[in-house]
Parts: C-alpha cells; sequence; structure tokens
C-alpha cells in the first residue's frame, strides 16, 4: 500500500493534456478551416503549468491522491480551451489565425491558472500538516464573514454584476471575495464541530423516532442560518446562500452522524426560500430579486427577449448541442450572454453534446468522491470534516450552477469551478484542491514510514482505517 | 464519522443524478423542440449558410438572395418592395417569418426532404447550389395593376384589397392588400433596425401588416344578392320572373323600412329578377330573401363557400396562408325563430352577413365557370435549385359546385346585364364580355360606406379568363363604382399577361 503512484498521476497527466491540446486543434479546424502549426501551444503551457505542480506534489505531498490533479487540470484546460475558442469566435476571420495565445479571455484565463497553481503549491509548501490550519480557526472564521459580508455592506456600483452583489470592483478589477470565503468558513465550522460534536450529537429529544437537539444548540445552526439568509436577501443570490448552508449543515451532519440536522437544514433552507419567495411577490423591496429569478425559473419564455432571454439562450444551446454537440467550434456559443461566466457549461454543452457533458460531470464527480474517500480515510476528525465539507461544497457548488443552467433550479451567479473564466473562482477552487491534495497524502501515507503526521510511535502493519478511532483535537 | 461521509457521498451523487437526467431532458427529449425554436439565433446562422431560393412572379424574382460576407452570409431582399408583401411575407432574423416565405420555408432553404438527394450530391462534388425556387401563380402586371389602382384609387380611400382569380384553374391571379409595408427592414440583419420596423407597421392604426383579401371579413353589401339570386334560380324562379318590388317595404314584425339606393331604382311594383340584380334593387331581394327562408339563404352561401374556416390558398396539397371564414351570421329572434327582418337585411348583404374578398372572387368565378368553384392556389411551381428539375406542379383541383350549370348560365346572364346595363358599367373590357355585382355596405351609421366589386371576363368563347373581387373600406359614395372600375383594370391586365387580345 505504500505506493506513491505519481506515476500514474502523471501519465493521466500527460492523457489529460493530450485531450486539451485535441479539443485546441478541433476548435482550430472548425473555426479557422484549417489546423495552425501552434495549436498545442495553450496546452502545452497549461501542461507546464501542471508538471510544475506535479512535482511539488511529488516533493511535499508524495502520497497524494493519484486522480485529483490530472481530472482538474482537464476540466481547468477544457475551461481555458473553450475561452479561447471564444476569442476566436469574437475575433474577425481575417485575425483568427495569429491570435496570440496570451491574448483575451482565453489568455488572461491561462495566466489566472498559472497565479492559481502557484497559490495552490505554496499552500502545500506552507501547510505541511493539515492539522496546523485548526489554531487559526477563529482567524479563520472571522475573516469568512467579513469576506461574505463585504459585498452586501458595499454600494451597488462597487459589488454589483447582473443583479447579484457578489463582488469587489476596484477600477477594471473584480474579485469574488465569496469563492474565498466559502473556505475559511468551512475551516472553522470544522473546527467549532470537531470541538462540539459530543454535546450535538447526544443531548437530544426523541420526537416520532428521530433525534432532535435541544434548543440551546440551535444556536449555531440558526445562525448560519440567518447569515445565508441575509446573503439571500441582500447579496440576492439564492447560489451563494444555499452553499454555504449546504456546506455547513451537511459538515454538521457528518460531525453528530444525526440525520435530524440535515431535516432541520432542509425544512428551515425551504422554509426559509419559499417565504423570500412570497415575500418578494408580495412585499418586494430586497425579496423581489429572488422572486423575479423564481419567476423566471418557472417560465423562462414567458418573456424570452427580456428577462428570461439568457436562460432561454442557455437553454436553446443546450439543445441546440443535442446528443453528440456540434463539435467544437463548430457551434454558436456566442449567442448566449455572458457564456464566459454563469452560462459557461451550456456553451460548452452546445459544442460537445450530452456525451460530452456528461464525462465533464463525471470528472466533477470523481474529484468530488476522491475528496470524500480522503475524508473517509484520514484518521483525525478535523481532516475528515473538513475533507468531507470540501468535497461536498465542490459538488454542490456544480449542482447549483448546472442545476440552474439547466433549470433544475433557479438560476443564481455561481461561477462553475475550473471552467468559468475568472481568478477568484479559480483560485479558490485550486486552493481546495490544495487542501484536499494535503489531506489525502495523510490519508495515504504510510504510517511505517515515520514521520509523517499520521505516524503513529512504534510503526507496525498499516492498519484498517475504517472505522479507526478518530481523534479529537484540543485547543 | 465514516458512515455519514459515504452517505454524503451518496447524496453527491443523487445530485449528479438529478443533473445528468435533467441534460437527457433537454439535450435528447426537448432538443428538437429548442433547436428549431423561433428564439433560437443559431437555427438562423446555419439557414444563412446556404443561398436561398428565389420567389419569382411571371419570370422575375420578387424575393432573392444575395450575398453579405458577414456572419449571416445571405441578405433577403424583396426588389418589389411593398408590391408583393402579403403575398410573399418575409424571413427575418429574430421574428416570426409568414406568407410564402413561412409556407415554402423548407423548400426555399433547401433543407426540405424533397431536396434530400440535392444535398447528398452537394457534399460530394463541394458545390454549394442554395435552395430552391418557387414559382408564384400571380400575374405579374395583374399585381402590378392591382397594386397601382388600389394606391391610387379615386375616391382617395386608404384601406381596401383586390384578389383575381382564374377561374378554370383557382390560380390566383394578383393578391393585394392596402395599405402594404415595406418588408425589407424587417429582414435587415440588424435585429433593431428589424424589430423597430416591425414595430411600427404592428402599431399603425391602419394595420398594415394584415393580409385584408384573405383574413378581414366585412358585410357584402349587394353583391350578396348574387347569392340569394342563386338560391331564387334553383326555388322556381326564372330570370325574367317578375318579383315583387316597390320603393319601399317594411319586414313584418319590423319597425324600419328597406330603401332603394336612389329613388329611381326599382319603384313599381314587381321587376323582373334580371332588372333587380341589374339594378341593384334592395326592396325586391330583401322581399325574395324572406320569402326563401333563412335556411335557404343559408345554405346556399354555405354551398359557395360561407363558413368554411379551413380553406387555404398556397399550395394545392396541405399548408397555405390561412383565408378568414365568410359568415352569413345570426338572424334570429330571441326565441330561436327566423327574424324577418334581420333576413330581409341579411338577404342585401347587410345585418351580420361577412366575407373575405376572396370569398367574392370564388363567387364570381364559380358563376364564370358554369357552376365549378377551383381551390384557389399561389404556389405554381417547385423548381429545384438547378432550375430544371421540378418538385411540385400544381393541378387544378376542383373545391365545390355551388350551382348547376344552368343556374350559373343564367347568374351570368344576370351579372353581365349588371356591367352592360346596370351599375357595374365602368369594369366593362373591350373585346371581353365582363359580367359582376357591385356592393355597397353600411358599416356604421356615421362611417362611410364599404364599395365591392365582385366580378368576371370572359373571352370570345365563353371561356372565363378571370374573375375579381375588389374592396374600398369606408369608400363613400361612389365607392362601388370606383371598385368596378379597378377590376376591370385588373381583369385587363391579367387577360394581357395570359396572352389575350
Amino acid at each position: 500500500m505504500a505506493r506513491s503512484r505519481r506515476n500514474a498521476e502523471l501519465s493521466l497527466l500527460a492523457l489529460a493534456m493530450v485531450l486539451v491540446a485535441a479539443y485546441g486543434a478541433i476548435v482550430e479546424a472548425n473555426l479557422l478551416d484549417t489546423v495552425t502549426r501552434d495549436f498545442w501551444m495553450p496546452a502545452a503551457a497549461l501542461g507546464l503549468v501542471f508538471f510544475g505542480m506535479h512535482l511539488v506534489i511529488r516533493w511535499l505531498a508524495p502520497f497524494a491522491d493519484p486522480a485529483l490533479l490530472p481530472a482538474v487540470a482537464l476540466l481547468n484546460g477544457i475551461g481555458v480551451g473553450f475561452l479561447r475558442r471564444l476569442d476566436l469566435g469574437k475575433a474577425a476571420p481575417a485575425d483568427r489565425e495569429t491570435l496570440a495565445i496570451f491574448a483575451g479571455t482565453g489568455g488572461r484565463q491561462l495566466a489566472w491558472t498559472l497565479a492559481a497553481v502557484i497559490l495552490a503549491a505554496g499552500l502545500l509548501v506552507v501547510m505541511r500538516d493539515h492539522r496546523a490550519v485548526s489554531r487559526y480557526a477563529y482567524t479563520l472564521g472571522l475573516a469568512g464573514i467579513v469576506l461574505v459580508m463585504i459585498p452586501a455592506v458595499l454600494p451597488g456600483r462597487f459589488s454589483e454584476i447582473n443583479g447579484a452583489k457578489l463582488w469587489i470592483r476596484v477600477g477594471g478589477f473584480s474579485i469574488q471575495p465569496g469563492e474565498f470565503a466559502k473556505l475559511a468558513l468551512l475551516v472553522f465550522f470544522a473546527y467549532y464541530l470537531v470541538r462540539k460534536r459530543e454535546v450535538l450529537s447526544l443531548a437530544s429529544r426523541r420526537v416520532l423516532g428521530i433525534d432532535f437537539p435541544r434548543g440551546r444548540d440551535l444556536g449555531p445552526v440558526v445562525g448560519v442560518w440567518l447569515i445565508s439568509l441575509l446573503v439571500l436577501v441582500f447579496e440576492k443570490d439564492l447560489g451563494t446562500s444555499l452553499l454555504y448552508f449546504g456546506m455547513f449543515v451537511v459538515t454538521l451532519y457528518i460531525a453528530t452522524e444525526r440525520v435530524s440536522w440535515l431535516l432541520i437544514g432542509l425544512v428551515l433552507f425551504f422554509g426559509g426560500a419559499y417565504l423570500a419567495y412570497v415575500l418578494g411577490g408580495t412585499v418586494g423591496g430586497p425579496f423581489a430579486n429572488f422572486y423575479t429569478r423564481a419567476e423566471i425559473w418557472l417560465d423562462p419564455f414567458a418573456e424570452p427577449y427580456d428577462r428570461g432571454y439568457q436562460l432561454v439562450q442557455g437553454l436553446l444551446g443546450l439543445g441546440s448541442g443535442g446528443l453528440f454537440g456540434s463539435g467544437p467550434g463548430a457551434g454558436e456559443p456566442l449567442e448566449i450572454p455572458e457564456v464566459q461566466n454563469d452560462f459557461i457549461f451550456a456553451g460548452i454543452g452546445e459544442e460537445i453534446g450530452l456525451f460530452g457533458l456528461t464525462a465533464l460531470l463525471v470528472v466533477y464527480l470523481l474529484v468530488v468522491e476522491r475528496g470524500l474517500r480522503a475524508g473517509l480515510a484520514v484518521r483525525d476528525s478535523f481532516g475528515k470534516l473538513v475533507a468531507g465539507g470540501l468535497a461536498f461544497t465542490l459538488g454542490l457548488q456544480v449542482f447549483v450552477i448546472v442545476g440552474g443552467i439547466s433549470k433544475l433550479i433557479p438560476l443564481t451567479g455561481q461561477t462553475t469551478p475550473f471552467l468559468s473564466a475568472g481568478g477568484s473562482s479559480l483560485m479558490a477552487n485550486w486552493l481546495l484542491i490544495a487542501v484536499l491534495l494535503r489531506i489525502s497524502d495523510a490519508a495515504r501515507r504510510p504510517v511505517a514510514q515515520g514521520g509523517g503526521p499520521a505516524a503513529r510511535p512504534g510503526g507496525g502493519p498499516p492498519e484498517q482505517l475504517h472505522g479507526a478511532p478518530t481523534e479529537v483535537i484540543r485547543p | 464519522m465514516n458512515a455519514p461521509l459515504r452517505r454524503v457521498g451518496v447524496v453527491v451523487m443523487v445530485l449528479f443524478g438529478l443533473l445528468f437526467a435533467n441534460l437527457n431532458w433537454i439535450q435528447a427529449y426537448k432538443a428538437d423542440e429548442y433547436r428549431n425554436s423561433d428564439y433560437n439565433g443559431r437555427v438562423q446562422v446555419a439557414e444563412y449558410e446556404r443561398r436561398r431560393g428565389n420567389i419569382e412572379a411571371g419570370g422575375t424574382a420578387v424575393a432573392t438572395s444575395k450575398e453579405t460576407g458577414g456572419k449571416l452570409k445571405f441578405q433577403r431582399s424583396y426588389p418589389a418592395g411593398t408590391k408583393y408583401a402579403h403575398v410573399l411575407g418575409y424571413k427575418p432574423v429574430n421574428l416570426g417569418d409568414t406568407g410564402i416565405e413561412r409556407l415554402e420555408n423548407d423548400f426555399l432553404a433547401g433543407t426540405s426532404d424533397a431536396l434530400l438527394g440535392n444535398r447528398i450530391k452537394d457534399m460530394f462534388t463541394g458545390d454549394e447550389s442554395g435552395g430552391g425556387n418557387v414559382l408564384l401563380s400571380i400575374s405579374k402586371r395583374a399585381q402590378d395593376t392591382a397594386y397601382e389602382q388600389l394606391r391610387n384609387n379615386r375616391n382617395g380611400v386608404k384601406k381596401g384589397a383586390a384578389i383575381a382569380i382564374d377561374p378554370r384553374t383557382g390560380a390566383v391571379q394578383a393578391l393585394v392588400s392596402m395599405p402594404s409595408f415595406d418588408p425589407n427592414p424587417l429582414v435587415d440583419h440588424d435585429t433593431n433596425v428589424a424589430s423597430a420596423a416591425y414595430n411600427k407597421y404592428e402599431q399603425d392604426p391602419d394595420g398594415p401588416l394584415k393580409n385584408r383579401a384573405l383574413s378581414e371579413v366585412l358585410p357584402p353589401g349587394s353583391t350578396f344578392k348574387i347569392v340569394i339570386a342563386a338560391a331564387a334560380l334553383e326555388n322556381g324562379v326564372g330570370k325574367d320572373t317578375e318579383i315583387p318590388a316597390g320603393p319601399s317595404w317594411t319586414p313584418p314584425t319590423s319597425g324600419t323600412e328597406i330603401r332603394n339606393a336612389a329613388a329611381s331604382i326599382c319603384p313599381e311594383a314587381q321587376v323582373t329578377l334580371m332588372d333587380a340584380v341589374t339594378e341593384s334593387c334592395n326592396t325586391g331581394f330583401a322581399q325574395l330573401g324572406v320569402k326563401l327562408g333563412a335556411d335557404t339563404v343559408k345554405e346556399k352561401a354555405r354551398q359557395f363557400g360561407f363558413e368554411q374556416g379551413d380553406l387555404t390558398v398556397g399550395q394545392l396539397g396541405e399548408g397555405g396562408l390561412p383565408v378568414a371564414a365568410s359568415r352569413t351570421g345570426d338572424m334570429q329572434n330571441p326565441d330561436g325563430g327566423t327574424d324577418p327582418a334581420a333576413l330581409a337585411q341579411s338577404s342585401i348583404g347587410q345585418n351580420n352577413v361577412r366575407m373575405t374578398p376572396l370569398q367574392g372572387a370564388l363567387i364570381a368565378g364559380s358563376v364564370a365557370n358554369k357552376g365549378r368553384q377551383m381551390r384557389p392556389y399561389l404556389v405554381k411551381q417547385l423548381l429545384g435549385p438547378d432550375r430544371t428539375t421540378s418538385y411540385y406542379n400544381a393541378q387544378p383541383r376542383e373545391l365545390r359546385q355551388p350551382v348547376s350549370g344552368q343556374v350559373a348560365d343564367d347568374l351570368r346572364d344576370m351579372m353581365v346585364s349588371v356591367v352592360k346595363n346596370g351599375t357595374g358599367s365602368s369594369a366593362a373590357i373591350d373585346g371581353y364580355t365582363v359580367g359582376g355585382k357591385t356592393g355597397t355596405a353600411q358599416s356604421a351609421p356615421d362611417r362611410p360606406d364599404h364599395g365591392w366589386f365582385i366580378g368576371f371576363a370572359l373571352d370570345k368563347n365563353g371561356n372565363a379568363v378571370s374573375a375579381v373581387c375588389v374592396e374600398l373600406e369606408q369608400a363613400g359614395s361612389g365607392g362601388s363604382a370606383e371598385a368596378a372600375r379597378i377590376g376591370g383594370k385588373i381583369m385587363q391586365a391579367a387577360i394581357a399577361d395570359a396572352g389575350g387580345r
């Protein structure tokens, strides 16, 4: 079991980059009617960046899960490739063949990828043991809340894009603090719950066969619920609110193993969302935006050129792609407004079809399940909660945005992890992956090696991990 | 903590399963609907890749496509502007398409099943031969005349319609609705320009987008007397039989008396049916209608084509421009019995009787064509992109036979008398026998009357060569005479185009 599987990671990474290069070639064949001699350059640049990350993992986290990096690299590469495809589509036909690799949104995304991967590698360097992070839990929790609240309190012109107040805009530069806040808040949740899990899971009252917690223990969950509703109302975004609340409830559930928390969470959330919808329809005011979005979701074709335009165009794009898609570069993703951000999945979906999108979903699922697996295998409660919470949050975010653009749930202003254009989202998600890599390294590191975070005095055979006693961190 | 982690894994799988199921719904089940949605601009980009075929009338392209070099490769254009607007419709980028452009869209675009072989051939040869061509039945000269004469009518009327058909085949020779619109700005590739033009036309109170010739129903006035005369002829009245007339007549149970348009019209107690038609005797026809009864009148109108709501004009198979149903309307008392006053008014084309101009032309046409009414059509031929292969040729089809040959002959004689000796004299054409019937219909107490003319032209051998209906909305005094004059001009042009004289 002591195999590090780093070579498997490297070959999978190479395969991912071949796919990205092939994608670029097909895009050029469809858009330029020829494949330029430089078609491989963006893929090679990305490959170089990811290879650097691979080396860092080899050095600092040799036992990390070998599937994480290649899977994420593939998503990130397809994202860059698609954004470059959009640039090519926008450029005049005469200029297309000479489009530089760092030009346009695609080029900027390439640069952001470099920055994000460096940041992730930096986190691996700094954070040699994930448990050390718990020391800064309160600081991170405070920072998280501040980051969440900044856009809400900023005037609209500094924080609002397309009706969602999720941004800090300074000059031509904008960051989405919520993307980072979710990492910070999760670390805080995990730490808090590890300390409180006994009281939360034991003290209870039994009603209808389900153990319900005591009233006073409900404090924190009600607090987070209020915060997420405030986010919903003041940042006008259901997705972010759903994301934070889901993240908290699920970590709570993992920590306490009590289904009642899930039930309470679901009832609170859907009750709150329904209340906001009703209030939006009657009172309006701060709830009006949410009401509008819900109305669009219920019938986007009611105002196909007006409020429902973006969703309608996204759906038509997906539908036009059909089962097999038009082929990379052969569709018309630019028909969809803002296709480089929220609607990137619809834009890609038109060109790679249901089969391609299913493959992308499976890659996301792979990343999420690998993250959960790291949580299963790691031995400390804090690590379990952080890995499980992060992995679930990533999955939930994919669900929220892909569900939103495909009219499964009301549309919200979330980014699609690793695909959407934008540095904040990319950096935050790469940091998330770095944490998962670190925890999976701790989980898979053989005890015999000694000196590792999970090493036990005296060594001995690798033990059965499932059901192993979990340790509780004392501050 | 491992059990809940595993369950969270299952939850994530369920969430992704929902996404997957929903994507299946959108990309497989709903794919065709979304792909062909009117809101889907992609369809158009693909559609504009291939040169759309021409629509031609009399050998002249009235809708054609020019290469642009832009994202949408071809720009649709209508060289005749407003003249053919209601026949052709338009094929815009962002709005719904209409007219023949909509009807024959698949063939024009080259995507129809019929052109599959052509597309496969293109794939191998690398040619881009474009879509097929639609040849209209429209006579260029008749259409020009109808358009110019309607637009420059001597009464200064702003709204009206004219339609001419070949009574022997049903081929539409001219179809004009006034006011018209220019389809060119509607097909502008700048969707803002197109939307602005559309909104302007849409909000115009005169309704230029409306195809009045096919879809507007108005009280037909005295033109409806032909239907009553046909019913009378089938019920023992001959064309020389004397019928009760008089300067005025008050139907039983009614306080309002029916008068004639002028004191000089049928003041005698009795006139022949022939004279009653020629002079357009209201009192005679009111009494005739009441004597025949509501059921007979309604049934005769139905046999001429009234009440048909599903007639279309395009190809002779399925589909076409929709035609509004002409109606005889309600003639009943509140207790359900026939109201003689309403029946009397209906018999002179008032009360609730409503007719489309096409229906008027069909009545005149079936009289001229020995009682046989042919189904009207606009598409004469579908010609492949190579301009040699024909994919459709109109095979004229009888729609119905409203009257027997004998009754048709009598009606024809009476209508000829109208043009020779009566109210329709301005429709006469040198060298041809022209018959017709004028109509002046009250619209509302404070509004000018509508002017109508339905008529036909016969060549020296008695063959029907054209039938026409002209309607001038709120034309006022002299409207029906002007309609008759325009009707004569249109038929004359149709004859000249067909190589007559």
